[in-house]
């Protein structure tokens, strides 16, 4: 059944990296062009009870629980010294043992030392690998695309579908390809990157796209940003985000406990140096970003898209291109308490929050720690690091004392305030400045308004008490 | 699942762009088995004041929007989270409609699955059916068809993917065609085990 569908490849067969990865898992095509995919990683966590619901509705079970991996991040809560104090959240996080023991799951559960947030452990195990069709009922499962992987969030339906057959229907995505040109500039960095793609081409961009990131200044992002900008690819609507796989991802992985050892590693680094898009390949769509015009980026509003430099003001409504979008502005700033004209280096917070799936690796810690060193934070914040096993390096570096003393809160790993379901919240009305992906109304808490930046801005942004540019605190020329 | 074939029914106008799927379900209700229901919290925060009251100006809870079943919103509405109980939300409230000019991928897949059509209009044709119901328009007729969208004087045409239009018109689940191709999964593990020793997770 090779029906055509909306394969297109370029001169002599050139392909992308994208379609490569598609057609090694096409098990067939059907006549109106969906192809039935076959799923290597799919990783579950508390809220994939949905899925499993409809698996014991049918009396199913897991067709192939060696591929499939639990992670209980969601629901945990980060201040869990005897145990888990609230009965619902208790329940959410036995739910995903019950299933998972039930069905043969390795689970990274509560009290595992590998336990973490699901797109931080499975990089981090070696989980995630290039060439790997991975799917998690988790919108930012697009992080894993950073190891050149077709990595995508998918809904408790499909849940189900993936875990009863290992299968997933999908049509092919058109591709679209971000080239960063040029070198970023001190305290630049993968969420000052991906939050510039998003105000230029929108929250809704990319939709209907798989995202391939390329060009110098990719090439040169180590693996945990890489990682950053891909999470950032659902952001933009983009149905995934990936980066071609190179010695940085290879180093990366060597060693990680469940990649491949010794000679079957070198025998995969060479299958997976074909892992890159043909000279030849073409994109549906093409975009050019030139790093060195980055600046720090902060968010104003209530979508990933109301993201500006650190040096601008708010905006004005009235300048907006149609009135449905000043409608829109005019609605976010009246929800996150500003005035349009406003510097935004004006505005003051009331808390910060370093954590998430977007940056709480140990690269990101260090990052805000480097800022935090020897300065006192001037309003209260949180730091919970992406997986028990980032927190447990963190505090061999000693940095979680550099956040200690600087009168942050350090806690132990999981989503934490970054969704408002596990007990952190922002309280109503308060403002954080956050290292998470989204600034939506109430994410982090009913009426809570959210700024999203870079660790390193966060750090900043503690010092002052208020919205900063990193470069000012540090005294690093700009 | 029920088939979708023509639907007239009461809109509601809902003129907001980038309504997430954190707005439409807050995540704190997510807990809730699907018997539970999630009709009551659809769109709870921008519904109800933190003291209990309703927000009169919301457009759900204006009496004259009772029993709508089509929901007509700006653009990126459903971007965000993955989460299926956000359709669960519309589908338990009563929608089996939403109109606008763009949708988040994960979101449309997941309406497709508990048989909620999402219509994508022009940004043009979106605006012009927000003033209707502005002005007082009340029911809609949408026709998957012919995928058309009739409101008072004006017709529009909508765009939705041909397979997922099949799938809505038959309330076709994919389980059950998928087990129909046990066989050639099978055969293709079986190959694809050797051709990507690599694939296969170590195991600890
Ligand atoms: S950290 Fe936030 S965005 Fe990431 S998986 Fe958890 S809830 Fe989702």
């Amino acid at each position: 059944m090779t029906v055509a569908d909306g394969a297109h490849t370029g001169k002599d067969g050139a392909r992308t990296l994208f379609d490569k990865i598609w057609d090694m898992h096409a098990i067939l095509t059907r006549e109106d062009g969906e192809t039935l995919l076959w799923v290597d990683r799919h990783f579950v966590h508390e809220g994939s009870h949905h899925g499993f619901g409809k698996l014991a509705a049918r009396g199913a079970r897991v067709a192939r629980p060696d591929l499939t991996f639990g992670v209980a991040d969601h629901y945990v809560p980060t201040r869990r010294a005897g145990g888990v104090a609230d009965p619902g959240i208790r329940g959410m996080v036995e739910q995903l043992a019950a299933n998972s023991a039930a069905n043969g799951i390795t689970l990274f559960g509560l009290d595992d030392p590998r336990q973490g947030i699901v797109h931080v452990v499975g990089p981090e195990q070696g989980l995630t690998l290039p060439g790997l069709l991975i799917v998690c009922g988790d919108s930012h499962t697009s992080t894993h695309g950073a190891f050149g992987a077709f990595a995508f969030g998918i809904g408790a339906s499909e849940v189900s579908h993936v875990l009863m057959t290992q299968t997933l229907w999908q049509r092919r995505p058109k591709r679209m390809r971000i080239v960063v040109e040029g070198d970023t500039g001190p305290w630049v960095g993968a969420k000052d990157i991906a939050l510039s793609i998003i105000a230029r081409i929108g929250a809704d961009g990319a939709q209907g796209h798989a995202i391939e990131y390329a060009g110098p200044a990719i090439r040169a992002l180590s693996m945990e940003a890489r990682l950053t900008l891909c999470n950032l690819s659902i952001e933009a609507g983009g149905r995934c985000g990936m980066i071609a796989p190179d010695e940085t991802t290879f180093a990366y992985l060597r060693g990680r406990p469940f990649a491949p050892q010794g000679r079957a590693f070198d025998e995969a680094v060479s299958a997976w140096r074909g892992l890159a898009t043909d000279p030849d390949a073409s994109f549906d769509r093409e975009i050019a970003i030139d790093a060195a015009a980055i600046a720090p980026v902060v968010t104003w509003g209530t979508s990933p898209e109301d993201a500006l430099p650190v040096t601008a003001a708010v905006p004005d409504p009235g300048s907006a291109r149609d009135a449905a979008k000043a409608a829109q502005m005019r609605d976010a700033i009246a929800y996150m308490g500003l005035t349009p004209g406003q510097p935004l280096t004006d505005i003051r917070v009331d808390r910060v929050f370093i954590g998430s799936c977007t940056n709480s690796r140990i690269e990101d810690l260090r990052s805000a720690a480097s800022v935090l060193r020897g300065r006192r934070a001037a309003v209260p914040g949180l730091v919970s690091p992406g997986s028990s096993l980032v927190k447990r390096q963190a505090e061999a570096e000693g940095l979680d004392r550099v956040f200690r003393e600087a009168g942050l809160e350090w806690v132990e790993s999981g989503c934490s305030m970054c969704v408002g379901m596990n007990g952190d919240i922002v309280p109503a009305g308060e403002r954080c400045a956050s290292t998470t992906n989204r600034n939506f109304k109430g994410r982090q808490g009913p009426g809570a308004r959210t700024h999203i930046m870079s660790p390193a801005m966060v750090a900043a942004a503690a010092v002052a008490g208020r919205l900063t540019d990193v470069r000012d605190i540090v005294g690093e020329a700009r | 699942m029920e088939p979708f074939r023509t639907l007239t029914a009461r809109a509601c106008p809902l003129p907001l762009a980038n309504v997430d799927t954190d707005q439409i379900i807050p995540a704190r209700f997510m807990k809730r088995s699907r018997a539970e229901g999630y009709g009551e919290v659809l769109m709870h925060d921008l519904r109800v004041r933190e003291d209990g009251t309703p927000v009169a100006d919301f457009p759900l809870n204006d009496p004259v929007r009772a029993g709508a079943r089509v929901l007509v919103a700006r653009r990126n509405f459903g971007g965000g989270s993955s989460r299926e109980s956000a359709v669960y939300a519309l589908a338990d409230y009563g929608f089996r409609c939403v109109v606008a000019p763009s949708f988040g991928d994960i979101f449309s897949a997941n309406c497709v699955n508990n048989g909620v059509l999402p219509a994508r209009v022009s940004e043009a044709d979106g605006e012009v059916l927000l003033a209707w119901l502005a002005d007082g328009g009340q029911d809609v007729t949408v026709d998957l068809e012919a995928c058309r969208i009739v409101a008072g004087n004006n017709a529009f045409d909508f765009a939705v993917d041909p397979v997922w239009r099949t799938k809505l018109l038959n309330g076709w689940d994919d389980i059950d065609l998928t087990l129909s191709h046990t066989d050639a999964i099978g055969a293709f593990a079986a190959a694809d085990r050797l051709a990507r020793p690599w694939a296969t997770p170590r195991g600890r």
